[in-house]
């Protein structure tokens, strides 16, 4: 065969391959632009491009106590879930990471099932438990229900640290005479702590960004951030809710900035 | 257990570490689960009665199935939208330099991080009747009257793919990062082309990242329930909330356990399926 048609195929196959990645990676980041753009509008409606350029909608929004008060509600509960989710979860992690036990195999999948598992469902079912036992909703159980959807997070994040802890690190320690304890304060622990973090961050986001269950799981005094979008945009298309997000995703670009400093959060979630 | 700390194996920890978290579970998840089983087979709300009526009721009922089918519908095509334009990112990352991977990692993971009511809302200014793309066609004069994005099934489809790529990307990438290049070189100076190439061998060796990501797209793309609820408006009903309508609005607990029941099994069943390709596809891969 000619060399010069196997280069036509490999740049049609380059061509190809690169065109649909540019396309995609165009409509990942085109939403968060467009929200971005439109926010700054001086109009009421959420044409783009916007007819003028102004802060209207920010000042608006300084005003939304209604919006504040649920954005409160949300991160108090994210912090409380996200707090429970790593004490709980680097415990489970450390014991089922380098177990080869069945047990350590079947419990990894039950912390694991939330991923998957709709979770409407869960919210539905834990409400009904919560009424069974005569616990009102209330903060804390939200905090409940959220640490079982975002504990996996951390679990699985530390697991994946701890995968790539040496062993010989650890053996040395003991050798030289430390304790477990020491071992773990001094030596395990600052290894795996980007891990831990990264996957905290990820639980954080998720709990304060969660709707299936605190749907379920609150009532009028805990307002949830995304539940009070969700109701907002349902009745009429707010510019208000344009530069809240806006906020947000400021927000999250700044947060994933500093993560991938602290932790490689690219990386890690990468291999 | 020796009482010299020595004689232990120092590099792993005691089971009993795991306890806190799976009694934490069992109280709070699996309990919960199990009683929404039980209500589920009771015919009357207060649960004094036992039977499968309120089964028998989701399974004769042409418009519940109707619901369950289009759910499963909706995640296949999402997850197809994701596998077609999440493939080729990650074989761009595998390309490019360091500093061009990091940017490339940190737009797929946007989405991911960003909220989802705050994603979905960027697409109904979008898709909208006065939104970017009716407006760009009307002023380009290729259409008159705007078009019907917004509360269509290709309206949910697309604003689901983009929302969930990060869990079809960053498995997909993972694997394709495992591939040896040199088979790639190998398979090129044996005379394949490069689209033989990749579809004979890229192809069915990052199948476990395939597999991997389709189960986390098909899953979380047939559980979204702010998206398609706004994208898809009064109109179209899926699952969640067709669930969310029997236990919030109609108060309707025992027939509302029923269908997440079947929603469960509905998408433990998907799960399955992709896990055993997934198993079948690592003898492959290694073969």
């Amino acid at each position: 065969m000619s060399g010069r048609k196997r280069t036509l195929e490999a740049i049609s196959f380059e061509l190809v391959m690169t065109v649909i990645a540019i396309i995609a990676l165009i409509i990942i980041i085109a939403p968060s632009l467009v929200v971005l753009i439109v926010s700054f509008t001086s109009g009421f409606s959420l044409r783009f491009p916007p007819p003028g350029y102004s802060l209207r909608w920010y000042a608006e929004l300084w005003d939304a106590w209604q919006l504040h008060f649920a954005a409160k509600n949300s991160l108090i509960v994210a912090l409380w879930a996200t707090g429970l989710s790593i004490v709980l979860g680097v415990a489970a992690a450390l014991a089922i990471s380098r177990s080869p036990t069945l047990s350590a195999r079947l419990l990894d999948s039950l912390f694991m099932s939330p991923l998957v598992l709709p979770a409407l469902a869960f919210g539905l079912a834990a409400l009904m438990l919560f009424s069974l036992v005569g616990l009102p909703v209330s903060p804390l159980t939200l905090v409940i229900g959220h640490t079982v959807v975002c504990v996996p997070y951390v679990v699985r994040n530390t697991v994946a640290a701890l995968a790539q802890l040496e062993p010989t690190l650890l053996e040395s320690s003991a050798v030289l005479g430390a304790s477990r304890l020491y071992t773990f304060r001094r030596i395990v622990l600052p290894l795996i702590r980007p891990g831990i973090i990264a996957g905290a961050f990820i639980a954080f986001m998720s709990s304060f960004d969660n709707v299936p269950v605190s749907l379920f799981l609150r009532d009028a005094a805990t307002d949830m951030l995304p539940i009070r979008m969700w109701q907002d945009l349902e009745g009429k298309l707010d510019v208000t809710i344009a530069a809240l997000s806006s906020v947000l995703i400021i927000a999250t670009i700044a947060l994933v900035a500093v993560m991938e400093r602290v932790t490689g959060l690219s990386r890690r979630l990468t291999n | 257990m020796g009482a010299a700390p020595a004689s232990r194996d120092v590099t792993s920890y005691g089971m009993g570490l795991a306890a806190p978290l799976a009694l934490f579970f069992l109280v709070f998840f699996v309990a919960p689960l199990l009683q929404l089983l039980w209500l589920s087979l009771h015919n009357d709300t207060a649960g004094l009665h036992w039977g499968l009526g309120q089964y028998l009721h989701f399974l004769s009922d042409p418009f519940s199935l109707s619901v369950l089918g289009s759910t499963l519908l909706l995640g296949a095509e999402v997850t197809a939208v994701c596998l077609v334009l999440g493939f080729p990112i990650a074989w761009l990352y595998q390309r490019v330099g360091p500093r061009l991977q990091t940017i490339i990692i940190l737009i797929v993971l946007l989405p991911l991080l960003t909220s989802v009511v705050v994603r979905t809302f960027a697409w109904i200014v979008i898709l909208g009747r006065q939104g970017i793309i009716n407006a760009t066609l009307q002023s380009l004069g290729i259409i008159d009257t705007p078009l019907k994005l917004l509360y269509t099934q290709f309206g949910v489809v697309i604003a689901l793919a983009q929302v969930q790529m990060p869990l079809m990307t960053l498995p997909l990438i993972t694997a394709l990062g495992r591939i040896d290049p040199n088979l790639d070189d190998a398979s090129c100076s044996l005379g394949a082309g490069s689209w033989r190439t990749f579809f004979r061998v890229v192809l069915p060796l990052s199948l476990p990242g395939v597999i991997a990501g389709c189960t986390l797209t098909y899953a979380a793309a047939i559980t979204a329930f702010i998206t398609q609820s706004l994208i898809g408006g009064g109109q179209m009903l899926f699952m969640p909330m067709y669930l969310y309508q029997q236990a919030s609005t109609l108060q309707n607990w025992p027939f509302a356990s029923a269908i997440s029941i079947i929603f469960l099994l509905a998408v433990l069943a998907v799960v399955s399926v992709f896990t055993t390709l997934g198993r079948l596809s690592r003898g492959y891969g290694g073969a």
